[in-house]
């Protein structure tokens, strides 16, 4: 025998576009919301394994020094500073540190480098502490150079295109006449790595005239450390600053903020719309059948029969728009992804927005409750309808 | 015995500032099996009646007594919730433009009062569903929707809505009012047969004068009071139907 259930998803197939419409418009805020929500799972987690990848939370540079290449470049190679690279040895005495890499960034004027020659960005690492705290870095082609190794040097993605050289090729650092043999390509990692181009360590000192000189430590501190605290702690070293990753971590997530709030105020408009169109569906429908609600009445209905029924109707309604609303999130997901690009100041990369399971399930029942909220005053006034006043209007 | 007593019903009306006495002063008693027609013009109060006697409407006035049980009387009023029970335990209601449902089935309009009032008895509405198709000849229309069938089979269905929960008392407001004088003739001798071999107590209202000659009794209605049986203050039963038809 027919239920309840039934004769309310019956009623809603009358109206078949009005009822396709509203299904529409919870979809698209369902849509939204598991595209919101997902960019807050998302964005996160990216930006972690972002830091993570750099392999050093925390860099320690002389006070003022530009830190990094982009700076650099910008101010044409100049105002760097320098710290003792013994100062390696006294840092990696705080139980903090798990690991430590003494870098020396030095930019040169390339003239064969375009047109009017360019800038080539080197960077001196450790060949016996650097590749271990990098190793998610994977290579094109080649490998890195040896531990005791001077002459070598491994070129990042976009540096080895624009100077045309593959593995075992000769590479000369201009002005300085030394011969590098290049022996690996980096694959692309989208960061400032890909341009870089690194030589060993003591080679980069020895041919820029900086032995015993680092521009940077990179440390890696161990998980259970207290950031703030290590911190403070090397902030008593005579003349360094001390960049960490978790303030530029804050710094991004902050400025991601705004983007988050403009794009919850639009998912916070898209449901109330979609919670007006539910309200606006169900109500149009209760006052089309305002005769027929009051006969069923007369038959038998009790006051609570028609709002369960009524009710029903707008749970289908949410149910069916959410279902739509998050299969399209999932298969639209990268559409959001380049979407969100485009409006928020700083993207990692990855998977901005990461839909899971229980991020489905969680908007499935947001939807419903706000669906269910959205249908009680509906429900209520056909519960309310007086089957006289359904009768009367037959005409005596 | 009795299976409807009104005593001294009035039911008023607000018509702008004008108050409208729709129902004046009637007192009227049903017997069980009776078939009552309520007859009078356009606005006579026939209808209104009607809902009064069916528990769809509540008086300003007077006394109603359905099975023995008291509906209303001065300074008690049931809740819609009670009414709607003894509604549903007493009434099966005809009505002249059948309101079924159209997304459902002949079948599902049939069964529709079960849904909310037999939750516990569904073997016994869907044979009592199945044993009305087949009576009221619309078995063939079963699985059709109210908009494949036509208006005389539409009113069985409504007919066969109006006795799936076997109530006593069969309401019906004009019920051929919508049909063609073939089919009003098809549906008078269905009420005919279930006033007289289910002992079934119907009250129609009809300005259809073939259908009003199939009943037993019959009370004209003016402006509100019964005007025929001719009773001085009051309505009188007429048992022969010979004596007014």
């Amino acid at each position: 025998m027919i239920n309840i259930y039934q004769v309310a998803f019956k009623n809603l197939l009358r109206k078949k576009t009005r009822s396709a419409l509203t299904i529409v418009g919870i979809a698209l805020s369902a849509w939204v919301l598991v595209s919101l929500f997902g960019f807050n799972n998302g964005y996160e987690h990216s930006l972690n394994r972002d830091i993570d990848n750099l392999g050093y939370q925390m860099i320690v540079t002389a006070k003022g020094c530009p830190y990094e290449a982009a700076t650099l470049m910008l101010k044409g190679g100049t105002g760097l500073r320098y710290l003792k690279e013994n100062l390696t040895n006294e840092i990696i005495k705080n139980r903090e540190v798990e690991k430590i890499t003494p870098m020396l960034m030095q930019v040169v004027l390339d003239p064969n480098k375009g047109e009017s020659g360019g800038l080539a960005a080197f960077l001196g690492v450790d060949p016996a502490t650097y590749p271990a705290m990098k190793s998610f870095l994977k290579f094109q082609e080649g490998g890195w150079f040896k531990p005791d190794s001077q002459k070598e040097v491994v070129l990042g993605y976009e540096a080895a295109e624009l100077e045309q050289r593959e593995v075992g090729d000769i590479y000369l650092i201009p002005e300085k006449n030394i011969e590098l043999k290049v022996t690996g390509i980096l694959k692309r990692t989208g960061t400032q790595d890909d341009g870089t181009i690194f030589v060993p360590i003591k080679t980069l000192q020895q041919a820029f005239g900086k032995t015993g000189q680092v521009t940077g430590i990179g440390i890696k501190v161990s998980k259970d450390a207290d950031i703030a605290r290590f911190e403070d702690k090397m902030y008593n070293l005579p003349d360094v600053q001390v960049v960490s990753l978790i303030q530029v971590k804050q710094t991004i997530l902050n400025l991601v903020g705004t983007a988050k709030v403009m794009v919850l105020s639009i998912a916070i408009i898209a449901i109330v719309i979609a919670l007006l169109g539910v309200i606006n569906t169900v109500l149009m429908s209760v006052l089309e059948r305002y005769q027929e609600i009051g006969i069923l009445k007369s038959i038998g209905a009790m006051p609570l029969d028609i709002f369960r029924m009524v009710w029903t109707e707008t749970l289908i309604l949410c149910g069916i728009g959410s279902l739509v609303g998050i299969v399209l999130a999932l298969l639209l997901a990268q559409i959001s992804d380049l979407m969100i690009r485009r409006i928020i100041p700083y993207a990692p990369s990855g998977v901005l927005v990461q839909v899971d399971l229980s991020l489905m399930m969680f908007t499935l029942l947001v939807m419903v409750l706000i669906g269910l909220l959205g249908g009680i005053y509906p429900a209520w006034r056909a519960a309310n309808i007086r089957p006289l006043e359904a009768i009367r209007a037959e005409g005596e | 015995m009795a299976i409807i007593k009104v005593k001294e019903l009035t039911r008023n009306y607000q018509r702008g500032a004008e108050t409208v006495r729709a129902v004046n002063n009637v007192s009227l008693e049903v017997e069980t099996s009776d078939f009552l027609v309520i007859h009078g013009a356009s606005g006579s109060g026939k209808s209104t009646l009607l809902n009064l006697l069916g528990c769809l409407d509540n008086p300003d006035g007077g006394e109603i007594t359905v099975s023995g049980r008291e509906i209303f009387k001065p300074g008690m009023k049931l809740s819609e919730g009670t009414l709607t029970k003894i509604r549903r335990e007493n009434f099966g209601y005809i009505f002249q433009k059948f309101y079924l449902i159209p997304t459902l089935t002949v079948f599902e309009n049939i069964v529709l009062p079960g849904v909310f009032y037999c939750k516990d008895c569904k073997e016994k509405v869907l044979a009592r569903a199945n044993q009305l198709l087949a009576e009221l000849g619309i078995d063939k229309r079963r699985d059709h929707l109210p908009g494949e069938i036509s208006g005389g089979e539409m009113q069985r269905v409504g007919i066969a809505r109006a006795l799936v929960n076997n109530p006593a008392i069969l309401l019906a407001d004009e019920p051929t009012g919508n049909l063609d004088s073939k089919r009003a003739n098809e549906i008078g001798e269905i009420l005919t047969k279930l006033n007289r071999e289910n002992k079934k107590t119907i009250i129609m209202v009809t300005h259809n004068q073939d259908l009003a000659k199939l009943a037993s009794r019959k009370i004209e209605l003016s402006d509100g009071q019964i005007i025929f049986p001719p009773c001085p203050g009051q309505s009188k039963i007429v048992h022969n139907q010979s004596t007014f038809l």
